[in-house]
């Protein structure tokens, strides 16, 4: 080598450190970086500006738009095997008892957003006017997002934190987050989470959601289901 | 071009068709990237099956156009390139501690970022063709996929947002970009910025 002092080949090293670094972090990145979030949460709160960086979220939609909300036209149908089939507004939806919690939104292709403030109605007071018949044990809920369903029996929906939800973080549903009512079910991934519920069919057999017809599972139990 | 003795060839027609291939590519995957990142850009935009294809298309487009570049175009001078890219000599390792130094053909700085871009574009494909099989195959389906995805496009953000500025902004640097377009700058300014290179080419 005619160069002062001798070349080191720190190009390659680079770059196979860093390939190394990236490859391995899919064993170890979701812990890692979750750890690090939470412990550096008291100073992103202090130092960013709110709204600065993307909130967690992203927007999975299969249609070419998204729904709008229309307060004036919009009805929730509950129908299906029920003595009542019920056509609600939005006013006598937010009548009936409000439900509150906070929970964690998990997605199956691997982001999770923490400490999501919820409001909205129990499953079971919601489909009490409309009485059930005892063979009724499936809820499907379809969306006004066309074709997107999905269903939950009804065991599931009566878990003690699921809920028909119509406020996110104090705040009305915003159309992304499906406005104005998606199902809240924080145990199974985000896509049993139907955004821009119209109708709730009371069945008596579990069909195959949008998803799980692009072999999803049925029961996506968060943790448990889909691989993980 | 070459005759003018103003004028030093920096970069062949094979270099710059590679940078330009990479560069396009990464600014389409980068903006239908963000669609599908961003809430807000998300709902402005719809048709997220749509936009997913385009990323993914544009990501197969990306990895074919390398491919043919490098296949078709100068081998030779690429590997060459690719030798001095490797290389840190004593005054690269001064530089690279703030001392200034002469520099060859690439200083130091954009040695370290040559080898991050590449690193990054094996990384990106990875993780994006994981996001893309694990859909299909659950086997395949890692929590930390979309993690690495992510944070690779905020990494490379910064290391763009810095390129961009000594292309086009900074006034000691910008003239780089006649090397990056027509293959060659002022002798004078090479003089200044790679002394090495110039002594040694004449
Ligand atoms: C070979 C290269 C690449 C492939 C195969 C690839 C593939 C993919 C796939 C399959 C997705 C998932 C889409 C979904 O299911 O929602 C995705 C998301 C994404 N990609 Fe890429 N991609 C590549 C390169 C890039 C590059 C260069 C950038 C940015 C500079 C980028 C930015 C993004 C972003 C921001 C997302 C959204 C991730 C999220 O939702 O959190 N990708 N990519
Ligand atoms: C409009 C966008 C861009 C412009 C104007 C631009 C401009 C340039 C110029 C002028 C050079 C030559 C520097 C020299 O003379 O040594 C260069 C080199 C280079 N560019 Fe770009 N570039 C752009 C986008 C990109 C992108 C998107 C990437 C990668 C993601 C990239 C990666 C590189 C690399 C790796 C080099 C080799 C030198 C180094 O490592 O810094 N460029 N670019």
């Amino acid at each position: 080598m005619d160069s002062p002092g001798e070349t080191r080949r720190y190009g390659r090293r680079t770059f196979l450190a860093v390939t190394a670094a990236g490859l391995s972090s899919l064993a170890w990145g979701k812990p890692v970086w979750q750890a690090f979030s939470h412990a550096t949460q008291p100073l992103q709160d202090a130092l960013l500006p709110p709204g600065l960086l993307p909130d967690g979220w992203r927007i999975y939609t299969v249609a070419a738009s998204m729904p709008r909300f229309d307060p004036g036209t919009w009805r929730l149908q509950i129908d299906g095997l029920v003595e009542q089939p019920q056509s609600l507004t939005y006013d006598e939806l937010r009548r009936l008892p409000r439900a509150e919690q906070v929970s964690t939104f998990h997605c199956v292709t691997g982001w999770s957003v923490k400490n999501v403030r919820w409001a909205g109605v129990r499953f079971r007071d919601l489909l009490a006017p409309a009485r059930p018949l005892a063979n009724g044990t499936v809820l499907s809920f379809v969306s006004a997002e066309k074709p997107y369903v999905d269903t939950l029996t009804l065991r599931q929906a009566e878990l003690h934190d699921a809920m028909l939800a119509y406020e996110m973080d104090g705040a009305p549903l915003a159309r992304e987050h499906g406005a104005p009512v998606r199902v809240v079910i924080p145990e199974m991934y985000g896509y049993k989470n139907v955004k821009w519920v119209e109708r709730i069919t009371v069945a008596d057999a579990v069909e195959s959601g949008y998803w799980e017809q692009r072999g999803y599972d049925v029961d996506a139990w968060v943790g448990r289901s889909n691989g993980f | 071009m070459a005759s003018d003795p103003r004028y030093v060839r920096r970069f062949s027609r094979t270099e710059r068709t590679l940078h330009w291939v990479h560069a396009s590519a990464f600014f389409v995957l980068l903006a239908s990237g963000l669609i599908l990142y961003l809430p807000s850009l998300s709902e402005l935009v719809g048709r997220r099956p749509f936009v997913k294809d385009v990323h993914f298309d544009t990501a197969l487009a990306w990895l074919v156009a390398i491919a043919l570049v490098v296949a078709l175009g100068d081998r030779r001078g690429l590997r060459r390139t690719l030798a001095e890219l490797d290389a840190f000599d004593e005054d690269d390792r001064l530089w690279l501690r703030r001392i200034d130094r002469p520099q060859g053909r690439f200083n130091a700085g954009q040695k370290v970022n040559a080898a991050l871009t590449a690193a990054f574009a094996l990384l990106f494909t990875v993780s994006g063709f994981l996001l893309w099989y694990g859909e299909r195959d659950h086997r395949f389906r890692f929590a930390s996929t979309i993690l690495l995805h992510d944070g690779l496009m905020y990494v490379s953000l910064v290391l763009l947002v810095g390129h961009l500025y000594l292309a086009l902004i900074y006034p000691a640097t910008r003239h780089a970009l006649r090397g990056m377009t027509t293959g060659s700058v002022r002798r004078d300014w090479a003089l200044q910025h790679h002394r090495k290179w110039v002594d040694e080419d004449g």
